[in-house]
C-alpha cells in the first residue's frame, strides 16, 4: 500500500518552477529520504504533501486522501524545517495545546506528553518556557509534538537541523523506533551520512525533478569499480586483467602490496577476477567491489544532471 | 469543535501572552479614574444644583458619553493591538504550518481565532461599560436611555475593526495590517466628523462623503447611533453636534444591519483568502 503518491505533481511562482512534474511513491513503513540542494523543492514537496501549497498542476495523494483532508492529517505528524515557537508556553503547555488540536482528550495527554518529552530528552524541562529552549531543544520539542498522535506517517524537514552530534544520534534512534513500529517516515535531510544510514529509500531532486530514486544500495552500486589489493603480480597477469576493464594503480606497493582499480561490468565477475588472480600466482589480500558513499553519489548527479 | 477548540486556544493564548492580565488591570485603573473624576465632579455640581433637576442630566450624560467614548476607542486599540498578529504573525514566524497541519480546516482555524478574540473583546466592552453605567447610577441614580443598544453597538464597532485585521492578516504582514486597519478606522472617525459638521451646516456634500466612508468601514457609524440612543432626545438640541457625541446627522437602523453583514462578509472573504493561499 502506497501512503505517498504522486502523478506529475508541479508548482510554479510565476515564472519559477519549484517542482516539475513529480511522480513519487512511498510505500507503508519506509523510511525515505529526499535529498536535493538548496532551492530544489524539497519543502514545497512536503508543502504540497501536507495542504500547506496548493500545486499548480498534477495530483497527490497522501494515505488515499487529497492532501490536507482532516482524516488524513489526523494520522500524519509534521516537523517543518524551520519550527518556530510561541515563547511564553512552557513545554506541557505547548505539547497539551497540539494534544488537543489533535483531539486527544485528557487522559491521552496526561499520558502521552511526558513519555514523548522523555523519548526526545526534555523529560526534566517539561514546565520550562520554549524561549528558555536552545534551538536543538525546540527541534527536540517539535519533534514530540509530531508524535503526539501515534502518527502512521511523519514527515520531518531537517529534523537534526541545530542538533549536536549526541541529538542526531538520538534523533536517528526515534526514526529506527518509528520504522520498527511500522510508522512511515518522509525525511528531508542536508547530512547525507544521515540519509545513508536511516533510509530504505532515497530520492534526489535537482531543479524540482527527481532525478533518482531507489534504495541506498540501488543507487550506489553500478559504478562497477573493484578494489584489489594483492602481491606477486606479474607485468603478464596485470595485462591480462584488461579483459574485464580498465586497470588503475593506485599509489606504490607497499610491503610489496600492490592496490589496483578495476572498472568492470558488474558485481558478477568478481569470483572470475579472484581465480584469475590466484591460477596468475598473485597472493590476495582483498578483492571488494567499490562502492560510492551517498555523498559521492549526490555530488555526482549533482555535477552529470542538467540544472 | 474543532472551531470552539481553537477559539479556546486563542483565549488561553491571551492568558499566556499575559495581555488578559494586562487588558483588566489597565481597565481597572481607567474605571478607578472615572469614578474619582465623576465623583468630584457631582459632589461639587450637587452643591450648586437640586440634584433633581433636569439642568444635572446635561452635565452627568455628557460624562457617561465621555467615558463610554473612552471604552469605545480603547476596544477599537484593543481590537486591533490582539488581532494584528494572530494569522499575519503565524504566517510570517511559521508556526502556522504545525496548526493547520493538524486535522482541522483552515476555515476553521480563521472563525475559532475570530471567535476567541470577539468573545474577549466583547467581553471587554461589556464590563467595562455595564461598570461605568453601574458607578453613574450608584452615584447619581441616573441610567442613560438604551444602555444595552449603546454596549452592543459599541461591541459591534469593535468586532468590525477587529474582522477587518483578521481579513487584512490573511494577505498582509502583520505591521502594514496594522497600519492599513487603523488608517482605515482613522478615516472612518474623520469622516464621521465631516458628517456631523456638514450636517449641522445643512452641506449635502459632506455628509454624502461620510456616509460614502461610513460604508467603507462603518466603526465609526456604530459609535454615532451609541451615542445618540444614549442621551435623552432633548439634550441633541444642546449644542453637542460638534463633539464626538453629536448626532446632527445620525446612522439608521439599516447602517446597524449593514454593519452586521460587513462582519460576516469580510469574515467569508477572510476564509476564502486564507484558504486559498500557500502557506
Amino acid at each position: 500500500m502506497m501512503l505517498i503518491e504522486t502523478h506529475d505533481l508541479r508548482k510554479a511562482y510565476g515564472d519559477l518552477v519549484a517542482v516539475q512534474g513529480l511522480n513519487l511513491a512511498v510505500g507503508a513503513g519506509e523510511v525515505f529520504g529526499f535529498l536535493g540542494p538548496n532551492g530544489a523543492g524539497k519543502t514545497t514537496t512536503i508543502k504540497m504533501l501536507l495542504g500547506l501549497v496548493h500545486p499548480t498542476s498534477g495530483e497527490a495523494f497522501v494515505l488515499e486522501r487529497r492532501p490536507g483532508e482532516s482524516q488524513a492529517m489526523a494520522r500524519i505528524g509534521f516537523l517543518p524545517e524551520h519550527f518556530r515557537f510561541p515563547p511564553w508556553l512552557t513545554a506541557y503547555n505547548f505539547m497539551d495545546m497540539h494534544g488537543q488540536l489533535y483531539g486527544l482528550n485528557a487522559a491521552e495527554r496526561r499520558a502521552r506528553i511526558p513519555l514523548l518529552l522523555e523519548r526526545v530528552g526534555l523529560g526534566g524541562r517539561s514546565q520550562s518556557r520554549l524561549g528558555e529552549f536552545s534551538k536543538g531543544m525546540q527541534q527536540r520539542v517539535g519533534l514530540a509534538q509530531a508524535l503526539l498522535n501515534h502518527p502512521s506517517l511523519v514527515f520531518l524537514d531537517e529534523p537534526t537541523s541545530g542538533l549536536d552530534p549526541l541529538g542526531r544520534y538520538e534523533v536517528r534512534e526515534i526514526i529506527r523506533d518509528l520504522r520498527s513500529q511500522g510508522v512511515t517516515v518522509f525525511l528531508n535531510s542536508h547530512y547525507l551520512s544521515e540519509v545513508e544510514v536511516t533510509c530504505d529509500r532515497v530520492g534526489i531532486v535537482k531543479g524540482g525533478r527527481l532525478v533518482r530514486v531507489g534504495t541506498v544500495d540501488e543507487l550506489t552500486t553500478g559504478s562497477n569499480r573493484i578494489e584489489i589489493r594483492a602481491s606477486g603480480l606479474t607485468e603478464a597477469v596485470l595485462a591480462g586483467l584488461t579483459q574485464w576493464g580498465q586497470v588503475h594503480t593506485a599509489g606504490e606497493p607497499v610491503n610489496g602490496i600492490q592496490r589496483l582499480l578495476l572498472d568492470v561490468s558488474g558485481e558478477d565477475v568478481l569470483p572470475q577476477v579472484a581465480s584469475y588472480l590466484l591460477q596468475g600466482g598473485a597472493q590476495i589480500y582483498a578483492l571488494a567491489p567499490q562502492r560510492p558513499s551517498l555523498e559521492e553519489l549526490f555530488m555526482r548527479v549533482m555535477s552529470e544532471e542538467p540544472a | 469543535m474543532n472551531v470552539l477548540k481553537i477559539a479556546g486556544i486563542t483565549f488561553m493564548e491571551a492568558r499566556w501572552r499575559k495581555v488578559a492580565w494586562a487588558i483588566i488591570l489597565l481597565g481597572l485603573a481607567f474605571l478607578l479614574v472615572f469614578t474619582v473624576g465623576f465623583y468630584f465632579m457631582w459632589r461639587d455640581m450637587s452643591r450648586v444644583y437640586d440634584i433633581a433637576s433636569v439642568r444635572m442630566l446635561e452635565p452627568v450624560n455628557f460624562f457617561v458619553l465621555a467615558g463610554m467614548y473612552g471604552v469605545s476607542f480603547l476596544s477599537v486599540v484593543l481590537a486591533l493591538l490582539v488581532s494584528i498578529d494572530t494569522i499575519a504573525g503565524e504566517i510570517t514566524s511559521g508556526t502556522i504550518q504545525t496548526l493547520v497541519t493538524k486535522p482541522l480546516r483552515r476555515w476553521e482555524v480563521v472563525i475559532g481565532k475570530w471567535l476567541g478574540l470577539a468573545v474577549m473583546l466583547s467581553l471587554f466592552i461589556v464590563v467595562m461599560c455595564s461598570s461605568l453605567i453601574g458607578i453613574v447610577w450608584t452615584i447619581t441614580r441616573y441610567l442613560p436611555p438604551n444602555p444595552l443598544a449603546g454596549i452592543l453597538l459599541i461591541a459591534l464597532e469593535g468586532l468590525v475593526v477587529l474582522t477587518l485585521s483578521i481579513l487584512g492578516g490573511t494577505r498582509l504582514p502583520a505591521l502594514a495590517n496594522g497600519v492599513v486597519v487603523f488608517m482605515l478606522y482613522g478615516l472612518a472617525f474623520i469622516a464621521g466628523w465631516i458628517e456631523q459638521i456638514g450636517a449641522m451646516l445643512r452641506n449635502e456634500a459632506a455628509v454624502n462623503t461620510g456616509i460614502v466612508v461610513s460604508l467603507l468601514v462603518p466603526s465609526e457609524a456604530m459609535w454615532k447611533r451609541a451615542a445618540y440612543l444614549m442621551q435623552p432626545p432633548f439634550l441633541s438640541n444642546l449644542g453637542l453636534d460638534a463633539t464626538p457625541f453629536g448626532a446632527a446627522s445620525t446612522p439608521s437602523p439599516l447602517m446597524v444591519g449593514y454593519a452586521a453583514l460587513y462582519v460576516v462578509a469580510a469574515l467569508a472573504i477572510a476564509v476564502r483568502l486564507f484558504s486559498r493561499r500557500d502557506l
